[in-house]
């Protein structure tokens, strides 16, 4: 049993690690295409049919371009930065429930690698982590572009980061549990937490966009201003784990959403199949990745119709209306529950 | 003044409104006008597979005519490089001998006509300035290169071969001469 035990979960790490990396590398290929349709352009369109074969050449062009190192880089940080930032992004995939249980030789294989009780926290601590490898890679990099980005970069963080915690303390006390199964699980039935928590999924959205980096909050690679802020001095695939790593967040940070507030794997009419669970399993996790896909290209659409923030209008933004924001709201939820719960 | 467009807009710095400062609904408007565009059809023209549709006087790479029973028109008269305001055309003329009568409709033709298309504008002068109807610009298009030296087009380029004549009828200098 124990060795099964390991055997499914090595078979799902290395399956998760594949389908990341895979998702990761074709919303290259989608950014590229969303954005020329939405410029009335056709988007990349000559490596293979419809250009399906862009990332790969993207890819080899990366691998094959000069990986240099500038003079005064702390050599060590310089390396350790893209890792950073690539090894955060991937990691926060594995407390994440993929999908109901499959029943296969005989035994219930759960989808998600580990199953910890306080899985929101983890997700959170490993996404504050993150933003280390900018700042490394920034601080490294010996240069003031660099190091600009790698600032804005941690500032950023630290002022989204505590209005997206606040918004998701909301459905903490709605699920009652950090548990993001269990989270997942008091969805049941359309009963997404977006229907109880509109606001909340506003503020947690617009700090995943902070969070991840992206458009209108991309200050830390702005490239008019930084040219590229805190990866102006990479190059070749260490550039690349840079980049790769955003579209990585953004597939997991879409994951992040759609089971707090759409209600990860559960779908409508989910009852109707509870005579197979296979069938159920495969579908929850069909289902799943669709929402994953339909907030994904959320991302993508919000960052080519929105021009980049001004940094205090972001700090405005952050300090001064999505914490307030925040907070009246956990209070409302709280009072509401309390009421609720009966504890007057 | 009076405006030569209906784009003007007056543009003023009253304070926002309230709904102007939520900004959410600003945003949702700008998403739905790039949702339309993802929608709209795409005027893109793939080059190498589908080419844009030139006008019948378009002025691209130059043809020198033959007449009907193949002999070149050409003269080396010397009025196009003198019309030439990039001064692109340079040619020499020889004096034809009676075993070359098939190869030219004229005592004189030009041994060596080149045509630097680095210096050419493409203004169809030389074309105007043709008493024998032997130059003209086609909707062809001159294809890059990558050494300078490739530009400049000798006769070989130039010369329409005798079985692949090129059109150009359609074109505004054609007398009665031409009719290939």
């Amino acid at each position: 049993m124990e060795t099964f035990f390991w055997i499914d979960k090595l078979v799902l790490v290395v399956l998760l690690f594949l389908i990341s990396l895979g998702i990761a590398a074709y919303q290259t290929y989608f950014e590229r295409k969303l954005a020329g349709w939405i410029q009335d352009r056709v988007g990349p369109d000559r490596a293979g049919p419809f250009g399906i074969l862009q990332p790969i050449a993207d890819g080899v062009k990366m691998f094959m371009k000069e990986d240099f190192t500038p003079a005064n880089a702390d050599k060590w940080l310089f390396i350790l930065g893209p890792g950073i930032a690539m090894f955060t992004s991937l990691i926060t995939s594995a407390i994440i429930p993929w999908g109901t249980d499959l029943q296969l030789f005989g035994r219930s294989i759960s989808l998600q690698v580990a199953e910890i009780n306080i899985g929101i926290l983890f997700a959170f601590g490993i996404i504050s982590i993150g933003v280390y490898g900018i700042m490394i890679g920034g601080w490294a990099s010996n240069n003031k572009y660099s190091l600009f980005g790698a600032i804005r970069a941690s500032s950023q963080m630290i002022s989204y980061e505590l209005a997206m915690g606040i918004s998701a303390i909301t459905i903490i006390m709605i699920s009652g549990s950090l548990d993001l199964r269990a989270i997942v699980e008091s969805q049941h039935g359309m009963n997404w937490n977006i229907f109880y928590q509109p606001v909340a999924f506003l503020v947690f959205f617009i700090c995943a966009l902070a969070e991840t980096n992206r458009a209108p909050f991309d200050l830390p690679e702005c490239e008019n201003e930084l040219i590229g802020g805190y990866h102006t001095e990479y190059s070749s695939m260490k550039l690349g784990l840079f980049l790769f790593a955003e579209y990585v967040a953004m597939f997991v940070s879409s994951a992040i959403m759609a089971i707090l507030f759409f209600g990860g794997y559960n779908f409508p009419g989910m009852d109707y199949f509870t005579d197979s669970p296979n069938l159920l399993s495969i579908l929850s996790v069909a289902v799943f990745f669709t929402k994953i896909f339909i907030l994904i290209f959320v991302f993508m659409w919000i960052r080519w119709t929105i021009p980049r923030f001004r940094f205090d209008q972001l700090m405005h933004l952050g300090w001064k209306v999505l914490i307030p924001i925040a907070l009246v709201n956990m209070l409302v939820t709280g009072f509401v529950v309390a009421l609720y719960e009966n504890w007057f | 003044m009076e405006s030569l467009t209906n784009r003007k807009v007056v543009v003023s710095d009253k304070p926002m409104t309230f709904m102007e400062k939520l900004y959410l609904p600003g945003i949702l408007k700008g998403m739905l006008v790039t949702f339309r565009h993802i929608l709209m059809r795409r005027k893109t023209i793939k080059y190498p597979e589908e080419t844009r549709e030139f006008a019948p006087i378009y002025r691209g790479m130059h043809v020198l005519k033959r007449d009907e029973q193949g002999r070149e028109n050409c003269t080396a008269c010397g009025l196009c490089a003198v019309a030439c305001p990039a001064e692109a055309i340079t040619m020499t003329s020889e004096e034809r001998t009676n075993a070359d009568k098939h190869l030219y409709r004229e005592e004189k033709y030009a041994s060596m006509y080149e045509i630097n298309m680095l210096r050419c504008i493409f203004c169809g002068l030389c074309e105007e300035a043709c008493p024998k109807e032997a130059i003209f610009l086609t909707d062809r298009l001159v294809p890059t290169q990558f050494e300078r030296g490739e530009f400049i087009y000798g006769k070989d380029k130039l010369v329409e071969p005798v079985d692949h004549r090129i059109d150009i009828t359609k074109r505004q200098f054609t007398g009665k001469r031409t009719t290939l």
